[in-house]
């Protein structure tokens, strides 16, 4: 498992790199940096829970998402294309039998287009370690108590897709708009250590 | 590698290798289930070692938490190279 980058050798040597290209005048000062900023710009939860709102109004849309969700995205303006090359998005529903967690046990990969930076637990060697050998314990230190019939899928993103869980829709919520829903959907509910 | 599709049964290669690898250790060696393609990408071991690699099919391979650490009720789903994976032959 690899922790902290920001001392490493290969840091050291992209730093070098980077300086060596700016020298030679084939990349701006702070390129690199401006094109991080611009990346990260439009990441924030809000994206996600807009997905899932969407997701529970519209029973064609959810269908369309679970089965192609770069696809699907694009109709509420979003997009996994913001970094150098688009991103594969798979997205996975919680229902009343199946419960689905998210991590990244090799590093801390994240739809950070749709989630913005992710929390520093998501990172953690503990979250990181735990939560695919005992998700219900794991998800119990989070608040989460589910049904014992409740099945959990957890899924490792431990290659080039990024995961979003759309959470179930609460109880009680028949009268509201597409917009009060999506204020109801919390970062934990999209990465699935909450309820919603 | 084979021909791989699915709901096909594949184990995951043993082997440790030398360098990175992105197939967690927890999933080696271990029988799983193919769920569905995931893309088609260079093997990442080859570009950590500054190889192109090879494009090949990328799956999410779901695994039983009990044939993976003895115990558990739950799934894990991991997103695995072809290059990992070895189709297991089914008893007739």
């Amino acid at each position: 498992m690899s922790a902290d980058h920001t001392s490493s050798v290969i840091s050291a040597r992209v730093r070098h790199v980077e300086a060596l290209l700016e020298s030679r005048g084939l990349l701006d000062e702070g390129e690199i940096d401006g094109r991080i900023d611009e990346f990260l710009a439009g990441g924030t939860p809000a994206n996600g829970a807009r997905i899932t709102a969407r997701a529970w109004v519209d029973p064609g849309f959810r269908e369309r998402l679970l089965a192609d969700a770069n696809a699907a995205i694009r109709e509420v303006g979003l997009s996994m294309a913001g970094g150098l090359q688009e991103q594969r998005l798979k997205v996975v529903a919680n229902t009343a039998d199946e419960h689905n967690v998210v991590v990244c046990t090799l590093c801390s990969c994240y739809p950070i287009a749709l989630l913005g930076p992710s929390p520093g637990w998501y990172k953690s060697e503990a979250y990181r370690s735990r939560v695919v050998r005992d998700p219900r314990g794991v998800l119990r230190e989070f608040g989460l108590e589910l049904p014992e019939r409740t099945r959990i899928s957890v899924w490792d993103a431990s290659a080039e897709s990024r995961y979003m869980v759309v959470p179930r829709r609460p109880e009680g919520t028949e009268g509201l708009s597409e917009e009060q829903l999506a204020a109801l959907v919390t970062r934990k509910g999209l990465i699935g250590t909450a309820a919603v | 590698m084979g021909d791989l599709a699915p709901g096909m049964r594949v184990r995951t290669r043993t082997a440790d290798p030398d360098g990175h690898t992105r197939l967690p250790r927890y999933a080696r060696g271990a029988v799983g289930v193919l769920v569905e393609q995931a893309g088609v990408h260079p093997l990442a071991d080859d570009r950590a070692r500054g190889r192109a690699g090879t494009p090949q099919p990328v799956w999410h391979v779901r695994f039983a938490a009990a044939d993976l650490f003895g115990s558990g009720d739950h799934t894990v789903t991991v997103e695995l190279w072809a290059d990992y994976l070895t189709p297991i032959e089914e008893p007739a």
